[in-house]
């Protein structure tokens, strides 16, 4: 939590007055009952009409004075919370672009999201609530005890009790409902999924007709919840009551006691009335109290979330080397007795890769899924450092390179064609700010892109709707390719990246890139044997072991793992005819 | 608001009062409590104030009549506290009675849903319509009940109570109170521009973040950090600058209401103590007055939350009733016989069908296929082979013509027995959170263990499961990651196996299965379409070339139809298809 605590800095002087403003406004809430017991024991006793004015304007005062330190209260503590909320924010998420693809993996992408936004929201809440208002119920509760004690100390142990007593039925009744509670959200989480399950499944639950047998099961479930969260209520519903009662035992009590002290005149009436005031003063509190205990554990438990993730460090720090030089006659890429394991896994995903591949040169990798085909790339591109041998890229270890020239360097296409809200351009200039539109038209043609976007109203200034949805499978795959060529890059990756396209195009885009990327390094990486059979060096990695290196006819002969894929997809007589 | 708009309102409450009237007693009784409640409430404090009258001063206490007093409060606080509780009770009761209803009553309807329904809706919606839309929906419910009808009568039981015993001080209660409603309401119409625009800037900031941290890898590949941390401060630094002003000002009401509350207070003080003075009342009705002006805004205060409350779970619960009032599908004809498990010849005639009536897809769809026949679908990805199961397994219903199954006009027959002699085997597998025999015995429910083994090893899935930690008490988890894609495919497979449908739809795999399961579901397929007529998506040339018939498709259309070598003879876009992918570059 003190890490987090720094995020104050600049607003400390915020972060003081703002609760001590608030406790100035409960010790003028505190005074009130005993104006009032002065009220009555002097002013109405001795029926003097000048001191209720004055005790009266007194409370007028009070609440004056009491207006104004909390909205002074309340603005410190907006400020210091949300200067608070916005620099962590800023931190976080400048944190998570250090982060290498091992921390990514670990921690997973839709987390990181949830962290950055509803946690830190929840942190940013937590700390605005604890300025004002975490500090004051405490306060006006201790305040109310020792006032009760100023006005008569051998009362003061009734409140001792009263107090302790509705503490532990509030924390009684909060442990019991909590697990209860946590039931029902998973029930809750059942009720959901069946939802989910139905709604996708819809032709497999009606192909099979067994709505009837669905709808049983969502019914259970749900008699299930009702079931849990009526017992729940049956509990919680005792909160109010229970409380309620004692403060009011507490109250017959003290007209008993105060009777008697009244009696031998150790009290006054006026008294009495205070002690009740301050009795029931304190169960307001300890009721919010109770509630702001469970939303500032709340945004404690994101706290230490948020945390988690800015304790984790980047595995994978960036060299921020000068730019390097390409070493004469150096292959683009060559892989030194490689080998990898991913971070907590039992076995390496890569064994021994030895490799390399000219400038200019087309290498395609297959093999099953599992094979280690994306992992191998992962590594040309540095997603990943080898756990063991030596990844080079144009004659220097790839980890010397820094970060900017890296990128420059090797242009991917992932498998997921994920596009970004903004336009077409916006997208397209991802890899390269600096692109005219005129190296942008011309990537978008070796991607087999241009007709389509050419087709489009805007050209390059379509906008493209979130993750892309407002284009099909196939441009935005074919768009994801454009992009990184439209920053020149020496090497290629094309991660099974033609997946959504059909023979026709795929044909033309490899045709495509052969003959208008010169000196361009590609890998494609695929499970169609017909998009790799062209390529000048095919790898076939099995098992994460380089079973197979060479061309598709000699490949053939001597890989009996590529010869079984390529006869899984291809008849016998087919794959004559590729020969 | 427009009176349209009202009127709707007005359905949906005389709606959900719909759905409360089978609970109609406990309401009743409900509603009792809360009278007794705030009646014992009210009177807690006026028996203290009687009390405190009994205690004077020195040798002025009258302890008998305060003995008579603490046993009458004793008696009310416990009635109180009893009947609070049962409130509680009951109303948690009804609340979450009535959730459940509305929400089978949904569920329900979601499975007679016309697919059309469900393919144009993202299931996002749907879900939430049935978890978080009902659970705010019952929240607000479950406010109104405690807080609605209590308030109203804390505030008129009040007002009676100050009234008896002092009608000026009351008066000047009652024309104070209102100001504290005033001020909030005041705050929240002046705060509620800047809410929107901290909500509206939060929106965008996440749906950044959405996109940006969703997509780490992505960011870090293209070398788009230092850009997205200059897009990402833009939107914080506006959220800062909107957020300091809507927590500020939206956090004035408390303070403004207390306030209002204490001027209050301070007026019954100074006036109180002149009626007392006067003699018009004693110190203890003095004490009720300042017991009352303190809480007097409580209800309002409630009653102006649970209507926004309200107004939001009316909103919710619309939301809900509109899914419940999507047009179902036609329920099957009255004079609809079931189909028996045929021969499997089916029959297109004059096919038409349109998924929007602008959009000209099928136009005239002729194809027979008789009985053990292989059909295979050609085309692109998206190229339309869902529209054929749609129609085959009567999702969709066809715009015109006739589509028979053994003769029998679909739409003569009952669904669920059409879709009996179905089987399909999709690529985007769906199985159930559930164990490995529940999801291969889904289409049978009361299939033994030795049957549910037996299509398991027809289907060459049983090598596999058997592998499986619990074999085939293994749970699928959720995003079934446990298992392979080719495994679920695997799975699917057994599914229909076990029931033995005499026509099947099968989709071949592109890419995602790895070599080696693949060469079992190509084992399993040919397994499974023994004897059985057999539509492919197919993606193999050597199921393309076996096939009697071939449907080449594209973009939802059949554009070719027959042999492999009479579309090859055509030398159309089939023929284009075959030689791109196997003829050398």
């Amino acid at each position: 939590m003190k890490k987090l605590l720094r995020y104050i800095k600049g607003y400390e002087k915020e972060t003081i007055i703002a609760p001590l403003f608030k406790m100035l406004e409960a010790c003028f809430e505190l005074l009130v009952p005993l104006v009032v017991a002065n009220i009555i024991d002097v002013g109405i006793k001795n029926h003097d009409t000048v001191y209720i004015w004055q005790q009266g304007g007194l409370m007028v005062l009070l609440a004056v004075v009491g207006l104004a330190s909390s909205l002074t209260a309340q603005y410190f503590a907006a400020k210091s919370a949300l200067g608070f909320g916005t620099a962590l924010r800023r931190d976080l998420f400048r944190h998570i672009d250090t982060l290498s693809y091992t921390e990514l993996d670990g921690i997973g992408t839709p987390t990181l999201v949830t962290r950055m936004t509803s946690d830190v929201n929840q942190v940013q809440n937590g700390v605005n609530m604890t300025l004002r208002l975490l500090l004051r119920s405490p306060f006006i509760i201790i305040g109310a005890l020792i006032l009760a004690f100023g006005i008569s100390p051998r009362l003061t142990l009734l409140f001792l009790v009263v107090t302790v007593v509705i503490s532990l039925v509030i924390y009684g009744i909060m442990h019991t409902t909590m697990p209860i509670y946590r039931d029902a959200q998973n029930s809750l989480d059942k009720v959901t999924l069946l939802t989910c399950e139905n709604y996708v499944g819809a032709r497999v639950v009606r192909a099979f007709a067994r709505q009837a047998d669905e709808l049983d099961t969502f019914t259970r479930t749900n008699d299930h919840l009702k079931h849990i969260q009526v017992r729940a209520g049956r509990i919680s519903a005792l909160l109010n009551p229970m409380t309620y009662l004692i403060v009011n035992l507490g109250i017959v009590a003290l007209l008993w006691q105060g009777g008697m002290e009244v009696s031998v005149g150790n009290l006054t009436q006026g008294e009495v009335i205070a002690l009740i005031n301050y009795m029931t003063q304190i169960l307001t509190n300890l009721l919010r109290m109770a509630d702001l205990v469970v939303s500032v554990s709340r945004a404690l438990a994101s706290g230490v979330r948020v945390n988690e993730i800015l304790n984790t460090a980047t595995s994978m720090p960036d060299p921020a080397a000068k730019t390097l030089e390409p070493v004469e006659g150096a292959p683009a890429v060559a892989f030194e007795d490689v080998h990898f394991a991913y971070k907590g896994a039992g076995g390496e995903s890569l064994t021994g890769i030895r490799f390399s591949a000219a400038p200019g040169e087309t290498v395609g990798v297959i093999g099953g899924t599992g094979s280690g085909k994306s992992t191998l790339i992962n590594l040309v591109s540095r997603f990943y450092d080898a756990t063991g041998g030596k990844v080079l890229l144009f004659g220097h270890p790839a980890g010397a390179y820094s970060f900017a020239q890296l990128r420059r360097l090797v242009g991917v296409v992932p498998q997921q064609a994920m596009l970004f809200t903004g336009t077409i351009r916006d997208n397209l200039r991802w890899a390269n700010p600096d692109a005219t539109d005129e190296e942008l038209w011309q990537a978008l043609e070796i991607a087999q892109a241009a007709e389509f976007v050419r087709g489009k109203p805007g050209g390059l200034d379509e906008k493209v709707d979130t993750a892309g949805r407002n284009f099909s499978g196939g441009q935005r795959q074919r768009l994801t390719i454009a992009r990184a060529l439209a920053a020149k890059p020496k090497i290629l990756i094309l991660d099974d990246s033609a997946s959504a396209l059909d023979f026709a195009t795929d044909a033309a885009l490899r045709k495509a890139i052969k003959e208008q990327t010169v000196g361009m390094t590609v890998f494609i990486v695929s499970q169609r044997a017909a998009s790799v059979q062209r390529a000048d060096q095919i790898l076939v990695l099995d098992d994460g072991a380089l079973v197979g290196k060479g061309r598709h006819a000699a490949l053939l002969e001597s890989c009996p793992v590529y010869k079984e894929i390529c006869l899984s997809q291809l008849s016998r007589e087919e794959v004559e005819k590729t020969l | 608001m427009s009176k349209k708009k009202q009127t709707k309102s007005g359905a949906t409450i005389r709606r959900v009062l719909g759905l409360i009237r089978p609970y109609r007693g406990q309401v009743v009784l409900t509603l009792f409590l809360a009278a007794l409640t705030v009646f014992t409430t009210l009177l807690a404090p006026v028996l203290t104030g009687k009390a405190v009258d009994f205690i004077i001063g020195p040798g002025q206490v009258d302890f008998a009549g305060l003995l008579k007093l603490a046993i009458a409060i004793l008696v009310t606080i416990f009635v109180t506290a009893a009947s609070q509780w049962l409130m509680g009770v009951v109303n948690s009761r009804i609340t979450f009675q009535v959730v459940r209803d509305i929400r089978v009553q949904a569920f329900a309807h979601l499975e007679i849903l016309p697919l059309s329904y469900i393919d144009a809706h993202r299931p996002g919606d749907t879900i939430s319509r049935l978890t978080t839309d009902v659970e705010q929906f019952s929240d607000g419910l479950l406010m109104g009940f405690t807080q609605l009808f209590t308030g109203v009568l804390t505030i008129l039981g009040t007002l009676a109570v100050m009234l008896t015993i002092d009608w000026t001080i009351a008066l000047v209660v009652v024309a104070l109170t209102p100001l504290s409603i005033f001020v909030a309401r005041f705050i929240a119409e002046h705060t509620y521009s800047m809410f929107r625009v901290q909500s509206e800037t939060r929106a965008e900031l996440t749906s950044l973040v959405e996109e940006l941290v969703g997509n780490e890898h992505l960011v870090r590949a293209f070398g788009y950090e230092s850009r997205a941390e200059a897009r990402f401060d833009t939107i914080n630094e506006e959220l800062h600058r909107c957020g300091v002003r809507a927590t500020f000002f939206s956090s004035l009401t408390n303070p403004c209401t207390r306030f209002v509350n204490a001027l209050v207070y301070a007026a019954v003080g100074i006036l109180g103590a002149f009626s007392a003075i006067g003699g018009a009342i004693t110190v203890g009705g003095l004490s009720v007055f300042l017991n009352y002006a303190n809480q007097y805004t409580k209800p309002f205060n409630d009653i102006s939350g649970v209507m926004t409350e309200l107004q939001n779970a009316l909103a919710c619960a619309q939301r809900v009733f509109d899914l419940i009032d999507e047009t179902p599908i036609l329920p099957d004809a009255p004079d609809a016989a079931a189909l028996p498990h045929g021969a499997g010849s089916v029959e297109f005639s004059h096919v038409k069908f349109r998924y929007v009536p602008e959009v000209p897809l099928i136009e005239d769809m002729n194809l027979t296929a008789r009985p053990g026949q292989r059909i295979a679908l050609v085309g692109p990805t998206g190229c339309g082979k869902t529209t054929l199961v749609n129609l085959l397994m009567r999702f969709y219903e066809i715009n015109g013509g006739t589509l028979t199954v053994d003769g029998h006009p679909i739409d003569a027959v009952t669904r669920d027995s059409l879709r009996a002699n179905f089987g399909m085997v999709l690529q985007e597998t769906w199985l159930k959170a559930g164990t490995v025999a529940e999801n291969i015995a889904y289409g049978k429910p009361d299939a033994t263990r030795e049957e549910i083994i037996a299509a398991a090893k027809k289907a060459r899935a049983h090598s596999f499961i058997t592998r499986l930690p619990q074999g085939y008490d293994t749970p699928i988890t959720e995003d079934g990651g446990n298992i392979s894609q080719g495994q679920r495919q695997l799975l699917c497979i057994a599914r229909v196996m076990l029931r033995r449908p005499p026509i099947l739809i099968l989709d071949e795999a592109t890419s995602s299965i790895d070599t080696r399961t693949e060469v079992l579901v190509q084992d399993a397929f040919e397994e499974l379409m023994k004897g059985r007529t057999s539509f492919i998506v197919a993606h193999r040339l050597s199921t393309i070339k076996n096939a009697d018939q071939i449907l080449v498709m594209k973009a939802g259309n059949i554009i070719e139809q027959g042999t492999h070598e009479e579309l090859l003879t055509r030398n159309g876009f089939y023929a284009n298809l075959y030689r791109s992918q196997f003829a050398p570059a």
